[in-house]
């Protein structure tokens, strides 16, 4: 199965420059080939395991309870302005 | 012997006979780091006045070091990635907590490969962690910086963390006790996921005793995860006491042997461990877990799937990196994430974003999940028949820097831990012996069923035992 390296990194949101894309391209093709074994295995009528375990639903009470206070939340932002991340512009048009 | 050679129990005792105080310990810690982790690299940072005003406030407390993926309220949590340098956690991870609340504080932290993506510590972007043994060969991965820091005695003990086998290998090649505890075992809460439905914290440590008595502290229900049952955890400590291998079911796997690339030492030591093992009355069953050659394959979509989806969080908008270049949302992601992440991280992203993008996704994904369930049936019914399994750890010991080039080669140095995470059950590795020629450690991997910590604590205890003494 051919990969195609930049369009999927652009679907993750990453940017490569074009020696990364020329180093992945072939170490991702070796890496797909080898797991690609998988499909020898029969696996008809075999439930998929979906997590570590099996799951049931893990339910608490449903009660207000403090949450991580607006300043500790905010002081690992790269960028902000009073209560907010700023950001850049994202809708076109619009006043930044 | 010198404070910082101890273990956690031999630690306890000599506080609670006044030997020392918990800050002299803490102290003696620092000092040696002082003194070698110029060398070893074990630490990527150490805030020594909170460590050690936290064992002003505890005076009963051990010292632990804590892999930089734990968050552990007002320290560095970089997961050795320099998209999160800088980052200072606002609270402590649960684990953190049922440490405090068990007499230990956390101290120092610890570096891994990125995002704990490797098998070598070598990814990690921020600094070089070397094998106390052998300062040419690397500590294994992805918790390195822990096992070297056991290994190496830059701390009483450590937490690591296990997805494939990160604390299991690295445990091996530094001659160190490592414990990955079955999934939902342990909380993962406030613990930076790699692969949600294979991630677990355990105990790395200079005893078996040791990580019975950390996992204690460790394990439990936690509200917050809701992975984790409401199932009692048992005092591991008290439970292995006099353990023995009278009479315990040993299963050995033909899959774990018979393996092309393996170390002649490596398979030498391990049949000398099983051969121990039989004298000390120990039964030998044979065993088979048919879908182990498929392991890796499934392992290396469902990791990449899951830390594709995890790991887009880091998208420089609340914390972390971001890009100086950005212009726009689209470049603010694109850009930041690619100054961020290493290389190996780069590639996991696009291999898990790949089996994940449509048209793929039920013949790699999909796929994946079903033989997942094939390879844990495997070790149900290998169970039926035997107490615990006994494997190599790693089919080579500690590899030196730069060997291992090719990423699928890498890869393959975690052949032997990875079923057992898939399956979610608890495994071991206990320091088995030395290489003959270049004197590097070798582990022995111990491996039960889901919950079967206790009965995993006590053969790992028994050949603790039976092993006696390594030079």
């Amino acid at each position: 199965m051919k990969i195609d390296v930049a369009y999927v990194a652009e679907l993750a949101r990453l940017e490569l420059t074009d020696e990364e894309k020329t180093v992945f391209q072939p170490q991702l093709e070796n890496i797909v080939k080898y797991v690609e074994k998988i499909s020898e295995v029969d696996v008809e009528g075999v439930e998929p395991m979906m997590h570590g375990r099996t799951l049931v639903n893990a339910f608490r009470e449903d009660v207000v309870r403090p949450s991580l206070d607006r300043e500790a939340a905010l002081a690992n932002a790269p960028e902000r302005v009073g209560d907010e991340f700023l950001l850049p512009k994202i809708v076109e048009g619009a006043e930044s | 012997m010198e404070l910082f050679e101890l273990g956690i129990k031999a630690a306890r005792e000599g506080i609670a006979k006044g030997e020392f105080s918990s800050v002299e310990l803490t102290q003696a810690v620092i000092d040696r780091c002082h003194a070698k982790n110029a060398e070893i690299g074990a630490y990527l940072t150490f805030d020594e006045e909170q460590a050690l005003e936290l064992a002003r406030a505890n005076p009963k407390a051990v010292p632990i070091a804590v892999k930089d993926l734990i968050n552990v309220a007002g320290q560095p949590c970089t997961c050795a990635s320099k998209i999160l340098k800088g980052y200072v956690s606002p609270y402590d991870a649960t684990v953190i907590r049922n440490m405090k609340s068990h007499g230990f504080i956390p101290a120092g932290r610890v570096n891994m490969d990125e995002f704990a993506m490797g098998s070598s510590t070598e990814n990690s972007g921020l600094g070089v962690t070397r094998n106390p043994y052998d300062l040419s060969r690397v500590p294994g991965g992805s918790s390195g910086g822990s096992a070297a820091a056991v290994g190496g005695n830059l701390c009483i003990a450590a937490l690591g963390t296990d997805t494939g086998g990160s604390i299991r290998q690295p445990a091996s090649f530094c001659n160190c006790v490592g414990v990955k505890p079955s999934y939902g075992r342990v909380s993962r809460y406030g613990v930076t996921a790699f692969a949600s439905s294979l991630d677990q914290v355990g105990p790395m440590t200079k005893s078996v005793e040791d990580a019975a008595i950390l996992l204690g502290a460790l394990a439990g229900h936690d509200e917050m995860d809701g992975t984790t049952p409401r199932e009692p955890v048992p005092d591991y400590a008290a439970a292995i006491e006099g353990a023995s291998m009278k009479g315990v079911r040993i299963g050995v796997a033909k899959e774990y042997f018979d393996v092309k690339g393996m170390d002649p030492e490596v398979k030498r030591i391990t049949e000398e461990a099983l051969a121990k093992c039989e004298q000390s009355g120990a039964e030998l069953v044979e065993v088979s877990l048919p879908h182990t050659e498929y392991a890796m394959a499934v392992y290396y979509i469902i990791a990449p799937a899951e830390a594709s989806a995890n790991l887009a969080r880091f998208d420089g908008v609340r914390y972390g990196h971001r890009s100086a270049e950005s212009k726009d949302v689209f470049s603010l992601y694109t850009k930041s994430r690619a100054e961020g992440f290493g290389p190996e991280v780069k590639r996991r992203i696009i291999m898990g974003t790949y089996v994940l993008s449509s048209g793929y996704y039920d013949a790699y994904y999909g796929r994946a999940q079903k033989v997942r369930t094939l390879i844990t049936r495997d070790f149900a019914e290998a169970f039926g028949k035997c107490d615990a399994l006994l494997s190599p750890c790693a089919p080579t010991p500690a590899f030196k820097f730069k060997e291992l080039q090719d990423p699928l080669t890498m890869y393959l140095n975690d052949l032997f831990t990875i079923p057992s995470a898939l399956a979610g059950v608890c495994a071991s590795s206990v320091p088995a012996g030395f290489t003959r020629d270049t004197k590097m450690p070798v582990g022995v991997q111990f491996i039960c069923g889901a919950f079967e910590e206790t009965k995993l604590l006590k053969v790992s205890k028994a050949f603790e035992e039976i092993r006696g003494t390594l030079v």
